[in-house]
């Protein structure tokens, strides 16, 4: 069944994963989020770009309902992953966190050995019958974060003894461990060196092959590097959403040219 | 004013050279010095008062663990103890300790006459200077040993209080010109019984592990007993205010909304844990013993009432550790699908646990040293029981605590007991640093670095 929709997708590159619509976001009176429809497609890197404070993590956290966390945030409006609505009252967001799985702004392993880091999500979600299986999905987990070469020989080890683009390369592992369809990454690289940012980066285009893959940036370079898509928030406001190359080389909005541009933000 | 000093100062306030300090910071060099000052120097009082008040408990509790013994040969008249020579052990017991007088006194006088030591005394005031359990002791020996009905045994008999005292120094030939129960002439005897080596003072194993004695014998009087009801009351605050606070933290902190409700909850447990004590004594003699009928002095109602004492103390603490886990390892457990139980006790808890069981350990530890609502739930007063023979009884029999049994020696006349509250005071002391040492190394050992 899994293999099916892999081929599907395989042939249609540009299905459209999560769709939505006129989401409003409010923080109490706050209105954070501001009419947002976007699209995101599948096995594509869409960018998530704007200023401090203009809403861009606030919308990511919405796609995989982490806001739910905050008590006094209210979100409104649809946000459709293959088509149902995951604000619907018979989701249950621990099931959709699974299925859309996320990498967070500072490298946050748990206090645990590398191999249970990658082995948790797994286990809870019941995805290896027995111990080999394990190990495997460990291991593949581990290459696909690209930092299996560097940790095999110590899986033992404290995921948090790793240096900071390690942990969050670990971080990224433990994300795909579940076999999530969606990987959303909150400013990954902004606690990182750049050798380490490069190392993710590359990691997070070969991730593309595989998964939907939003990410929010402060680096317009990043942005440019990375995704195919990119969408430009201000205010709350999206402003501009559309392929990576003609949002940096020929803005319809006057204000994502003055962002690109370094005027604003 | 800054007007004025701009104009007096027109280039910059930092124009002097670096070597030469300005007055400014001579100032405040002065003012770091002098607070470095004041806190050494309070450092220093707290150190000297508790330099003080540790000398002071050990000089004046250090004597409750010695106690002066007098050995002697006891034969065990078959004709006073089983005069039907049947060993029948119903009719052993039928002889009172009064029966058991005679064989002291024929004992005593035998061993002064084989030393050779002259004395105006009667055998009857020669062998008052043991004290009054020494019947007692020889006839539980009897009946636990039928079968050396008579043979002639060896036995170690505690000399009376002032006989202890006198050989303590807290007893002199002065100061009992107005005491009634012993004369100079007893004195001399002791004197010269200690010279043959017949009377000496050793250390007193009954003190840790003996019960609690009458007003007429504090030679006999012992911690252990209630050391046992402090310990049935802190299994019953242990099994109770652990599983309870530490749930009710974890709901409060993790699961609770955040509203109107909740906030008065937070308060009141924050109020709680500054209620006095006898507060929650009065509350236990209310509702568990006049309403629920629980039996009065028993250790089980003290555990409650120490429970109720306890549980915001415990769960103030398991919310502090609970709050201190970073976000960031909740928010990494949600994130890869895990549920917020999951999150909580896959990660969170682990990582409070630490912290959980510093506060639980201190928390106890307070429950240990608290006297006044013991005071109203009746398990102060003398309360001659003997170490309970099972977990029920020793939850329903009644008994006394640790502090309860040194405040009721502190209030007893006979400065015998005086001695004995001190002595208790540091045994008390061993237990509460023992704990905090515990917690401080599980601390240690237990705590992450994230």
């Amino acid at each position: 069944m899994n293999d099916m929709s892999r081929l599907e997708k395989a042939v249609d590159t540009r299905q459209t994963k999560i769709a939505a619509k006129n989401v409003q976001v409010y923080y109490g009176d706050a209105h954070a989020i501001k009419d947002v429809s976007v699209e995101i497609e599948d096995n594509t890197v869409t960018a998530f770009i704007g200023p401090s404070g203009c809403g861009k993590s606030t919308f990511l956290r919405c796609l995989n309902r982490m806001n739910d966390t905050i008590d006094i945030c209210r979100v409104e409006g649809d946000i459709l992953l293959d088509g149902e609505d995951i604000y619907d009252k018979r989701v249950d967001p621990v099931q959709l966190r699974a299925k859309v799985g996320m990498v967070f702004q500072k490298p946050n392993p748990f206090p645990k050995s590398i191999y249970d880091n990658v082995a948790y999500g797994p286990r809870i979600h019941g995805l290896a019958r027995n111990k080999a299986e394990l190990d495997e999905i460990v291991e593949n987990s581990l290459r696909r974060g690209a930092i299996w070469d560097e940790v095999k020989d110590r899986l033992d080890a404290p995921g948090t003894s790793l240096s900071g683009g390690q942990q969050q390369r670990l971080c990224i592992a433990r994300a795909v461990a579940t076999e999530p369809e969606v990987l959303l990454m909150d400013e990954p690289c902004s606690a990182l060196d750049p050798i380490a940012t490069a190392q993710v980066e590359e990691l997070i285009d070969d991730l593309r092959k595989r998964y939907s893959v939003v990410i929010v940036t402060h680096s317009m370079q990043q942005a440019a590097r990375v995704s195919q898509k990119t969408a430009f928030f201000h205010l709350g406001n999206l402003v501009e959403f559309g392929e990576t190359g003609q949002i940096f080389t020929n803005p319809k909005d006057p204000r994502t040219e003055s962002y690109i541009t370094g005027r604003i933000g | 004013m800054t007007d004025i000093s701009h104009q007096s100062a027109p280039q910059s306030r930092h124009a002097g050279s670096l070597l030469q300090k300005d007055s400014r910071t001579v100032r405040r060099n002065r003012a770091e010095a002098r607070f470095k000052i004041y806190g050494i120097f309070a450092i220093a009082v707290g150190m000297l008062m508790l330099a003080v008040l540790v000398y002071n408990i050990v000089t004046r509790g250090v004597g409750a663990y010695s106690q002066t013994f007098i050995t002697l040969d006891v034969e065990l008249l078959e004709s006073k103890l089983d005069k039907n020579g049947n060993r029948n052990l119903e009719e052993i017991k039928k002889v009172t300790t009064f029966g058991y007088a005679p064989l002291i006194k024929n004992a005593f006088e035998k061993k002064v006459e084989e030393l050779g030591i002259k004395t105006p005394l009667k055998p009857k005031d020669q062998a008052a200077i043991l004290s009054k359990s020494a019947e007692a002791q020889l006839r539980d020996f009897v009946i636990a040993n039928p079968d050396k009905i008579g043979e002639t045994i060896e036995f170690r008999f505690l000399a009376n209080s002032r006989v202890d005292g006198y050989m303590k120094g807290r007893v002199t030939r002065e100061s009992i010109a107005n005491d009634k129960s012993i004369s100079v002439e007893q004195l001399d005897l002791v004197d010269q019984l200690h010279k043959a080596g017949v009377l000496n003072k050793t250390f007193n194993i009954d003190f840790i592990t003996g019960a609690d004695a009458s007003d007429q014998r504090p030679e006999a009087a012992g911690m252990g007993v209630s050391m046992i009801g402090s310990l049935f009351m802190m299994l019953v605050v242990l099994a109770l205010a652990l599983p309870i606070g530490v749930a009710a933290s974890i709901y409060l902190e993790e699961f609770a909304p955040r509203n109107w409700l909740t906030d008065i909850i937070e308060v009141n447990i924050s109020n709680l844990a500054a209620v006095p004590s006898i507060v929650f004594g009065i509350l236990g003699l209310a509702v568990f013993i006049n309403y629920m009928h629980l039996p009065m002095s028993a250790p089980l109602v003290g555990g409650l009432v120490l429970t109720l004492m306890t549980l915001p103390t415990i769960i103030i603490s398991t919310r502090a550790s609970l709050k201190s886990v970073p976000p960031s390892i909740r928010d990494a457990a949600l994130g890869v699908g895990a549920s917020k139980m999951q999150a909580v006790f896959h990660h969170v808890l682990p990582l409070a646990a630490p912290g959980i069981l510093t506060g639980t350990i201190i928390g106890l530890a307070q429950a240990l040293g608290e006297t006044a609502p013991l005071l109203l739930i009746g398990m102060v007063g003398f309360i001659a029981s003997n170490a309970p023979d099972s977990i029920a009884s020793g939850l329903l029999s009644p008994n006394s605590a640790m502090p309860a049994q040194i405040y009721e020696w502190a209030k007893r006349a006979d400065p015998a007991f005086y001695e004995r509250a001190w002595g208790g005071i540091i045994i008390l002391l061993v237990f509460l640093v023992t704990m905090n040492t515990v917690a401080v190394i599980l601390r240690r050992r237990f705590e992450r670095r994230w």
